[in-house]
């Protein structure tokens, strides 16, 4: 069991990284926090990817004398692109967040609800 | 020409004309001429066929959307008949509606005529459906066609009354009606209309009476109570249009539908052997009584012979519900005698309407003695609904007393069958027959000089109302097809 | 030749989206679109009339072999889905000048055109893809710059409804992309192909069953099926009405298709038989009933459609859920035409925001009188959309009916009916406010005053609905192209005959 658990270690700390970021994304009514929860949630899906490619005793994917096993490049190179989606993603939100609060002169979801029902 | 050909003509004519008469804004009096040759063409086409059909079993297939749902058209006895009676009744509205609409001083008279055009276009779809599919399609299509007509007067009560219109053919047709298709398409594999049914054999008795209800409710433009509400709403259309929806087209596309389902897919031996009549034929019998006794309510004059129509349609819906041959002849005649009956009265009350801008039946008293002739039309087509000797109507009652007395189902429901008609009779001379004792016995105090209706008016009254006393001595035409059909 | 051709279909946008963003003139940037989008729409056409004889068009980017380089797989299906696509766009594009001019800000409008290219390239990859990754990526695209377009919508409730969108949007994307790592661990590829015909290796593992359901979810939040739609009504209902009209068409459409593509082409149809149909068909009824009765409630008339269309997809799940020839026909039936009836619809809705500033029913009161070509549009799309013969809504809800009898699901037959029911309600809502109601007194704050236009339609406009009103009566009586195209990918899906 105890074995389960620590070999198993990297699983646990990304599971609890994806975790932190759910929790932000979904307790918090500002907006900037929510993001910054939806980039830890993705950036845990990212740590998820880097790790599977991980091979025991393997080196940089490099083609070099004296090596034999290399970690898997196929992971991280995805990742390169999800980075590339997720920064986006975040300036896409960003971009979206300066724009309400120039029309809502506020970035708290549910004041802008409010603001929303009223009109 | 092929018969295909025909076909394909007769339903496309009416839309070449719409679309001539469209265009013809300016000129009225081509534009009336364009309408008038268009209808004669259009009877001619139906001639044709009406000659060459019986060793015909040519088909059109239009197209085949899926499987065994095809969109396609041959001809048959009672779809002959119905066009028939369609087509020359158009030639007789359009010669009315001339002098009506002019007489009237109607608007959009222009759009009137285009969309006339396309509704007996619909009905020629209708008429000459191969299959329940068609049929449906076709009769949205007139549904759908006939709204500008109903609301022709553009204010808010035409809209209000077009509102119940669209709103009950339209939602009883789909929420009702195409369920059934479905399941008849589901059960028999296929929606073509067989002589003798389709379902036979396919679908378990028992659930052939829920089945025909769905299509009793289904095929709202029978008029069967409780469904009947869109038929005194569509009264704000204009006269001409009142016609079309009551004897030429609509509420016989609806019966006409009736008795094809009756007869063509579940078959008058598998609906007397399901014993699904039995308690559905009450549905018809109420409403014929009820029809009747609402209409000696009514004083507008127009609305009590719309309350005279669901009665007389249910006298239809019945010959086919009796599921013998007898009373599908009576019923299928019916829709040919009430048809010429119906429209006679209508064209009168229209020109009553134009000569004298009265709507009520109170305000008649005396008029008689001043439009006698359209008093006289009138009386004639009284006479014939209510199914008195030389005149049509009698025939069409006749084969339906026949049929009562054949009726398969409980001894009890045939006297009530044979009660409700004759009780029908009494009460149709009640409501009716007093409105010409008024014009023409009452004396009324009013002083004023009233003079007959425009020329094309009566023309185009005369003829109906001849034609119910020709169809007396000389039925056959219509007998044949009737009697072929069943 | 013809692989060549079906990788212009992703680069073309790809290489015409910076050229307009870099272009001054708003007409230029939306003649480059509109020629684009038509070029787009002959090519996919082209393509479908090829794979239809039965051949698959294979093509590898970058010449890399697959598994390991990124393969483009163009069957029946991918080809109808990028046909809607197109069709779509290019109809959308014939739409849009006098809208966009109105509603978008005109320094912006040649990046409002590049964006919309980029959402084009985004929903066609996904159709040609034949790489799960690669289909992550296109899923991204198109989001990302969906989420910039909703958010051009002249009310600031657009600007809220897009970050909702985005937030569950990402979340969703994020959980597709763990399942697709889930799978590469347990299978080693993200070839669609490779995996599946590896499957049995690695069946076993859980890791396997756990991808499945995070792939589910991630693609079902981008399909808005329900429970997971909350984010469609407001998006839908604020953006600019060109973007709602593409939008609705096509971007549910598609990640509708992607959810068949992964559940049939990358996992085994056998391994997943047992437990999501039932889930499926559950899901998909109460979509149809919540969806309708959502739509009746509301009075705003983008809104409802809006509602509508979670309610529709809900009937694309049903077809899914049902496992049979006529259910999965019906869905992708539904695809194409669904695509078609909101289209029309939200055109409409685009014409009246144009007119009405407005699209809340009450202040449209009336209104079709004055626009009666609009309004018959209107009238003949609502028609499909509940489903009346001789209209493409017709054919598909006729398969599902077919498919749920032939499978003894008679909740669901009774499902469908009330949905239809609760249709004719929610159009009749429409019909009733735009025709039947009196107008009210004009709101004068809402009009551009002295603008003798705004007593027009647009001739573009109404040509653009037009055509797809006719397509939508058109492909309602002659089905040979959308039927023979759906039939034929079922029957390579559910692996029935070739």
């Amino acid at each position: 069991m105890m074995d389960y658990i620590i070999g198993h270690i990297n699983y646990w700390l990304i599971i609890a990284v994806m975790m932190v970021g759910m929790f932000t994304l979904m307790s918090r009514t500002n907006m900037i926090k929510k993001l910054a929860g939806l980039s830890i949630f993705q950036t845990a899906v990212i740590l998820f990817y880097v790790s599977l490619g991980k091979v025991e005793d393997g080196t940089a994917p490099i083609v070099a004398e004296g090596f034999s096993t290399y970690s898997n490049p196929l992971p991280q190179v995805l990742m390169l692109t999800a980075i590339v989606v997720g920064v986006a993603t975040t300036a896409v939100g960003f971009a979206l967040v300066i724009r309400i609060k120039e029309a809502y002169n506020t970035i708290e979801e549910d004041e802008i609800r409010e603001l929303d029902a009223k009109s | 020409m092929s018969m295909t050909m025909l076909i394909a003509i007769s339903m496309l004519l009416p839309l070449a004309g719409a679309i001539v008469v469209s265009r013809l804004d300016r000129v009225p009096n081509i534009r009336e001429a364009a309408t008038l040759v268009t209808a004669v063409i259009l009877f001619i086409v139906n001639i044709l066929i009406f000659g060459q059909f019986t060793d015909s079993d040519a088909k059109l297939i239009v197209a085949e959307p899926m499987p065994n749902l095809t969109i396609a058209f041959s001809v048959e006895h009672f779809g002959m008949l119905f066009a028939l009676i369609a087509s020359s009744l158009w030639i007789v509205t359009s010669i009315y509606a001339i002098g009506y609409m002019r007489g009237h001083h109607e608007k959009n008279q222009t759009r009137f005529y285009t969309f006339f055009a396309v509704a007996i276009s619909a009905v020629m779809g209708v008429a000459y459906a191969d299959n329940l599919f068609t049929l449906f399609l076709f009769y949205e299509i007139l549904t759908v066609t006939t709204y500008p007509l109903v609301t022709h007067a553009g204010n808010d009560k035409a809209r209000k009354g077009g509102r119940t219109y669209l709103g009950i053919l339209m939602g009883s047709s789909i929420a009702f009606f195409l369920p059934a298709l479905v399941i008849v398409w589901y059960v028999a594999g296929d929606t073509t209309f067989a002589s003798g049914g389709m379902l036979a054999g396919k679908l378990d008795p028992k659930w052939a009476a829920p089945l025909l209800l769905l299509f009793i409710f289904g095929i709202g433009k029978a008029a069967v109570m409780p469904l009947h509400r869109w038929l005194p709403a569509a009264m704000v259309a204009p006269t001409p249009v009142s016609a079309l929806l009551h004897a030429v087209a609509v509420v016989k596309a609806g019966v006409f539908s009736m008795v094809k389902v009756v007869g063509f897919v579940f078959g008058t031996d598998f609906l007397t052997q399901s014993g699904a009549t039995h308690w559905l034929i009450w549905l018809p019998m109420l409403t014929i009584l009820l029809g009747s006794l609402v209409a000696m309510t009514r004083d507008n004059l127009k609305e009590r012979l719309a309350y005279s129509t669901i009665s007389q349609l249910s006298y239809i819906v019945l010959g086919a519900l009796l599921a013998n041959s007898l009373g599908l002849l009576g019923g299928s005649l019916h829709i040919a005698m009430h048809a010429f009956a119906k429209i006679s009265l209508f064209f009168a009350a229209g020109a009553i309407l134009v000569a004298t801008h009265k709507t009520k039946v109170s305000e008649l008293d005396g008029l008689g003695r001043q439009m006698p002739f359209t008093f006289g039309v009138f009386l004639i087509g009284t006479l014939s609904i209510i199914g008195l000797p030389i005149f049509g109507g009698m025939w069409s009652k006749w084969y339906l007393l026949l049929g009562s007395i054949d009726y398969s189902g409980p001894e009890f429901t045939r006297w009530a069958l044979l009660g409700t008609l004759m009780l029908s009779s009494l009460l149709n001379i009640v409501y009716l027959a007093a409105i010409p004792v008024r014009g023409f016995f009452v004396s009324s105090d009013q002083k004023m000089a009233i003079k007959e209706a425009p020329l094309p008016c009566l023309i185009g009254m005369a003829v109906p109302a001849l034609m119910c006393i020709v169809l007396f001595f000389y039925p056959q035409p219509f007998f044949n097809l009737a009697m072929a059909g069943g | 030749m013809m692989q060549q051709i079906s990788i212009l279909l992703v680069v073309l946008p790809l290489l015409a989206a910076p050229i307009t963003a870099l272009v001054r003139g708003k007409n230029l940037a939306w003649l480059i679109t509109f020629v684009l989008t038509v070029v787009c729409f002959g090519i996919s056409l082209w393509i479908l009339m090829d794979v239809t004889t039965g051949r698959v068009i294979h093509y590898e980017l970058g010449g890399w072999q697959p598994p390991w380089g990124i393969v483009y797989t163009i069957d029946s299906l991918n080809a109808l889905v990028a046909l809607i696509v197109s069709g779509i766009a290019a109809a959308t594009m014939l739409y849009a000048p006098r809208s966009v001019e109105k509603e978008i800000p005109d320094h912006l409008i040649p990046m409002f055109y590049a964006m919309f290219q980029l959402c084009l390239l985004g929903l066609l990859g996904i159709a040609l893809t034949g790489d799960v990754f690669n289909l992550f990526v296109f899923l991204e695209i198109s989001s990302l710059s969906s989420y910039a377009l909703i958010s051009l919508g002249k009310n600031r409730k657009a600007l809220f409804a897009s970050f909702n969108y985005l937030i569950l949007g990402t979340i969703g994307a994020t959980f597709f992309l763990l399942g697709v790592g889930m799978l590469y661990a347990a299978s080693g590829s993200l070839n669609m192909a490779d995996i599946q015909t590896r499957f049995a290796e690695f069946e076993n593992l859980q890791l396997v069953s756990t991808a499945l359901m995070f792939i589910v979810v991630g693609i079902a939040l981008k399909a808005a099926v329900f429970p997971l739609h909350s984010w469609l009504p407001a998006s839908y209902s604020y953006a600019p009405s060109t973007v709602s009209i593409f939008l609705a068409a096509t971007a549910t459409k598609v990640a509708v298709y992607a959810l068949i593509r992964c559940l049939f082409d990358v996992f085994p149809m056998q391994y997943w038989l047992e437990m999501l149909p039932t889930i499926m068909i559950t899901l998909g009824s109460v979509a149809v009933i919540y969806g309708s009765v959502r739509a009746i409630q509301q009075t705003g008339m983008r809104r409802l459609l809006a509602y509508s269309s979670v309610a529709q997809i809900g009937y694309m799940i049903i077809g899914i859920g049902l496992i049979n020839e006529s259910g999965m026909t019906s869905t992708l039936l539904h695809l194409f035409n669904h695509a078609l009836m909101k289209a029309a619809l939200f055109m409409v809705a685009g014409i009246y925001l144009l007119r009405a500033n407005s699209t809340e029913l009450d202040d449209l009161y009336g209104l079709g009188k004055d626009m009666p070509y609009a309004f018959s549009a209107m009238v003949i799309a609502g028609l499909s959309l509940i489903g009346v013969p001789g209209t493409v809504g017709f054919i598909s809800k006729w398969y599902l009916l077919e498919g749920a009898m032939q499978t003894d699901h008679w909740g669901v037959v009774i499902v469908i009916l009330v949905g239809s029911i609760l249709a004719i309600a929610y159009v009749w809502k429409l019909v009733e406010a735009l025709y039947f109601a009196a107008p009210q007194k004009p709101r004068v704050q809402n009009v551009d005053s002295g603008s003798d236009t705004i007593a027009k339609s647009p001739m573009l406009m109404l040509v653009a609905t037009w055509l797809i009103v006719i397509a939508n009566i058109y492909f309602g009586i002659d089905t040979e192209l959308s039927l023979g195209a759906a039939s034929d990918a079922v029957r390579s899906l559910l692996g029935t005959g070739a």
